[in-house]
């Protein structure tokens, strides 16, 4: 027991001392990561040494954050994206390949190693270009949509790398056989996914959401995501791919939000546990060996693909002061790097030594990645930013003014007026069956438990402006006033109120915007009974009116006293009485006709 | 012949209250070319619909504005009335025809009684001087003012001399459109 505890300590114990420092210092909780790997790896302090096994196991966090992204995406946007994710995504590929290529013959290489090399080290770290993005939250700027257009194109392109290795090798190709089966399969497996996404998972996820039990839809949610990377990993493909597929499909579902709040932890210490192995596998004994031989590389790679990269952000037209940002965040290797030395060596492609030197050369890439990004920091951005900024083109905001907690037949009538004023709405209930058929009208409706913070988050809670409280459960939405308050001090509330005393339970916290949920259609059918009773219609709703605004008064002077019953009851019989004396006086008008000034 | 078409716009806010105004609306009531439109019963809420209301003036001949003065002028929800009710482009200005031809007749009570209505008097005018903004309302939709209908000292008056004003409301529309003194739009009086 202690052994196997052991090593998720020194894991954790890395990441909790070194992201913070990394940080503090500015310089970003990849590097952080990174460094804390190569500290506790086989060339710092030694406390682990099997790395091969932490890589292939965080990298489940690589898989993880497609799947959130792809969740993030809907089909339609996908969709409209293929041109900058084909296009601008092989032109990335093709161009950088070439140009390591090139190299790498001008220096005599051997033309397949050469190949190899180009082809895999054209492909950038989608785990730090994103992370990166997500962290200085630029995903929505041209860079940004740039750069996750083409990491998307490279995952795709990854297939077939793979698949042409072992053709370039000695050695018998492994595991699919024939060309023909392997692509049927991958066709296959594609199809089944789709169909599955589209029609088996969300009936299922329903099932479990309303089981009303959130371990278990976290646990359905982890199971899904590792069933799918089991089903790409069966046929040679990108398990990442899979599960980004996996994610776009369940894009427009009910349960984005939930599926989202309950991965967003998993993701983020895999992830670092990912980064971590990364930087324990920097193999510093090659590196000694063959330090200059392997820094010139490290150079040279990184000025070829800088340059490429910097000169397709011009191509692209990404605007002036985030086109060397765009350089440097596609500029180093990734994690198909090593996938793919690891099955070129296997094929005999690539000796194992040459293998070793390319991971080094990747793994290093990778760490330099954040200090280049510092260095645009601190030396570059100030002097773009003072010649003069031009104007970038505008992603419109993904986050809706307003959020609608429980959409009930209270949060419907608020919703609906909105919605019909043009007002962007996210909306939160956590019945599935109301979920599901809300969503038959065209509404944007999420399945959720709205009094989780990180759900809140997720619909956008930082960026809106208002929250409709209108959940029935008067305890739940007490709580839930409280967290909003406590996170999100800037949203306003509106709340309903069940009743007199959920009304002063919301005022004792200060919410201002309340209606109670009965008051106004109680008063509505009031003054309808008072018509069908002969009275004339705009008597009816004068006096209604005086019924209300006596009654909200009285509430109001009611308020204070209301801990103490005693008090109230009394205070609410003289506040009757007041009432009824009003009502006299003003019956009395209609048989003393001389005097009225009406007539 | 065809019957005329008559439409009262009948605006009292309070007409269960009401002696002189409701005794003339009953009168009126017993007509069957007269379609008496209360306006505080259907617009409580002052939430007027305005196709609703085009289209019932499109159907009249006569239009009139059958009121207690308030202020020298209408109650609030005929004035929302006017203002929703006669559009620009159908009740005036290019292609605002709609009215064009009808005839405007302004059937209102006033508290004070005639002797009020003196440059000397509480009113400080004569009651024709509060009458342009309704004659010019007409005018602007290319409708025929007619003489208005007065009762002055509504309060005061007693119950023989309301029930003949009445009376002699009802007379009048019914004989419409034979009056005697149709006067033209144009010069008050």
């Amino acid at each position: 027991m202690e052994q196997t505890l052991l090593h998720p300590l020194i894991y954790l114990l890395a990441a909790v001392v070194a992201v913070p420092i990394a940080k503090k210092l500015g310089l970003g909780a990849v590097l952080g990561y990174l460094l804390a790997g190569i500290a506790i790896g086989p060339w710092g302090l030694g406390l682990i040494s099997e790395v091969e096994d932490i890589l292939h196991f965080s990298e489940f966090g690589v898989v993880l954050l497609l799947f959130l992204i792809g969740l993030e995406l809907d089909p339609k946007r996908l969709w409209s994206l293929r041109r900058h994710i084909f296009g601008w995504g092989s032109a990335q590929v093709g161009l950088v390949s070439l140009g390591l290529f090139g190299a790498a013959l001008a220096v005599g290489i051997d033309w397949r190693v050469a190949l190899i090399g180009a082809l895999g080290m054209s492909l950038s770290s989608t785990a730090i270009a994103l992370a990166t993005l997500g962290e200085r939250k630029l995903t929505a700027t041209p860079a940004g949509s740039a750069g996750f257009a083409i990491l998307l194109f490279q995952d795709i392109a990854a297939i077939p790398m793979m698949a042409a290795v072992p053709l370039l090798g000695v050695a018998v190709a492994q595991g699919s056989g024939q060309g023909w089966l392997h692509t049927l399969q991958v066709v296959a497996v594609i199809a089944l996914l789709i169909f599955g996404g589209r029609y088996l998972i969300r009936p299922i996820l329903r099932i479990i959401a309303k089981t009303d039990m959130r371990e278990i839809f976290t646990a359905f949610s982890l199971l899904l995501v590792i069933a799918t990377c089991l089903l790409m990993q069966s046929v040679g493909m990108s398990m990442a791919l899979g599960t980004f597929l996996a994610g776009v499909l369940l894009a427009d579902s009910e349960y984005r939000h939930a599926l989202e709040s309950d991965l967003e932890p998993f993701k983020g210490l895999l992830l670092g546990l990912f980064f971590i192995a990364v930087g324990m596998s920097v193999d510093f004994g090659i590196f000694l060996e063959q330090p200059w031989l392997i820094l010139g590389m490290v150079l040279g790679f990184l000025v070829i693909k800088t340059a490429v990269l910097y000169g397709l952000a011009k191509c692209f037209r990404i605007p002036r002061d985030q086109q060397v940002f765009f350089a440097f965040l596609l500029s180093q290797g990734g994690e198909f790097a090593f996938v793919v030395f690891g099955a070129a060596a296997t094929a005999q492609v690539l000796t194992p030594r040459i293998s070793s030197i390319l991971v080094v050369v990747v793994a290093l890439s990778m760490v330099i990645t954040p200090l280049l990004l510092l260095l645009h920091d601190r030396v570059l951005l100030p002097r773009l930013q003072a010649r003069g900024r031009q104007p970038e083109d505008d992603i419109e905001p993904q986050d809706n003014p307003v959020i609608i907690a429980g959409f009930g037949r209270f949060g419907q009538i608020v919703g609906r007026l909105l919605h019909a004023n043009g007002i962007g709405l996210t909306i939160l209930d956590h019945d599935p069956d109301q979920v599901e058929s809300l969503r038959k009208f065209g509404f944007k409706v999420f399945y959720g438990d709205a009094t989780r913070i990180d759900l809140l988050r997720t619909a956008g809670a930082d960026k809106a402006r208002l929250i409709v409280i209108a959940i029935d459960d008067a305890p739940a939405s007490l709580k839930l006033v409280e967290a909003v308050q406590r996170a999100f001090p800037h949203l306003k509330i509106a709340a309903r109120a069940r009743n007199v005393t959920h009304l002063y339970d919301l005022m004792d916290r200060g919410v201002t915007v309340l209606e109670r949920e009965t008051f106004e259609s109680a008063l509505q059918m009031g003054r309808q009974v008072l018509r069908q009773l002969d009275f004339g219609s705009y008597r009816a709703h004068r006096a209604a009116m005086k019924f209300r605004a006596h009654n909200i008064e009285t509430l109001h002077k009611l308020y204070p006293h209301y801990k103490d019953q005693q008090q109230m009851v009394s205070m609410a019989v003289q506040a009757r009485e007041e009432l009824e004396a009003m009502f006299a006086s003003d019956n009395d008008a209609i048989t003393d006709g001389d005097k009225h000034r009406w007539d | 012949m065809t019957t005329s078409r008559i439409l009262i716009l009948y605006a009292h806010p309070a007409h269960e209250r009401s002696r002189a105004n409701r005794t003339m609306i009953e009168a009126a009531r017993t007509l069957p070319n007269v379609r008496i439109h209360d306006l505080y019963e259907c617009y409580p809420d002052f939430h007027i619909d305005v196709d609703y209301e085009q289209t019932q003036l499109h159907e009249a001949d006569l239009v009139v504005f059958h009121h207690p003065i308030h202020w020298y002028s209408m109650p609030a929800l005929q004035k929302e009335w006017t203002d929703l009710v006669l559009e620009r482009g159908w009740a005036f200005g290019p292609g605002g025809d709609a009215l064009r031809g009808k005839d405007f007749w302004l059937v209102a009570s006033t508290g004070g009684d005639e002797m009020s209505y003196q440059p000397n008097g509480r009113h400080g005018h004569p009651f024709d001087d509060f009458l342009p903004p309704y004659q010019q309302t007409a005018q602007l939709c290319g409708m025929h003012w007619k003489t208005p209908y007065l009762l002055h000292g509504a309060h005061q008056i007693d119950n023989d001399a309301m029930t003949m004003h009445a009376a002699n409301y009802r007379a009048l529309l019914d004989s419409y459109p034979e009056w005697p003194d149709s006067t033209s739009a144009g010069s008050p009086r």
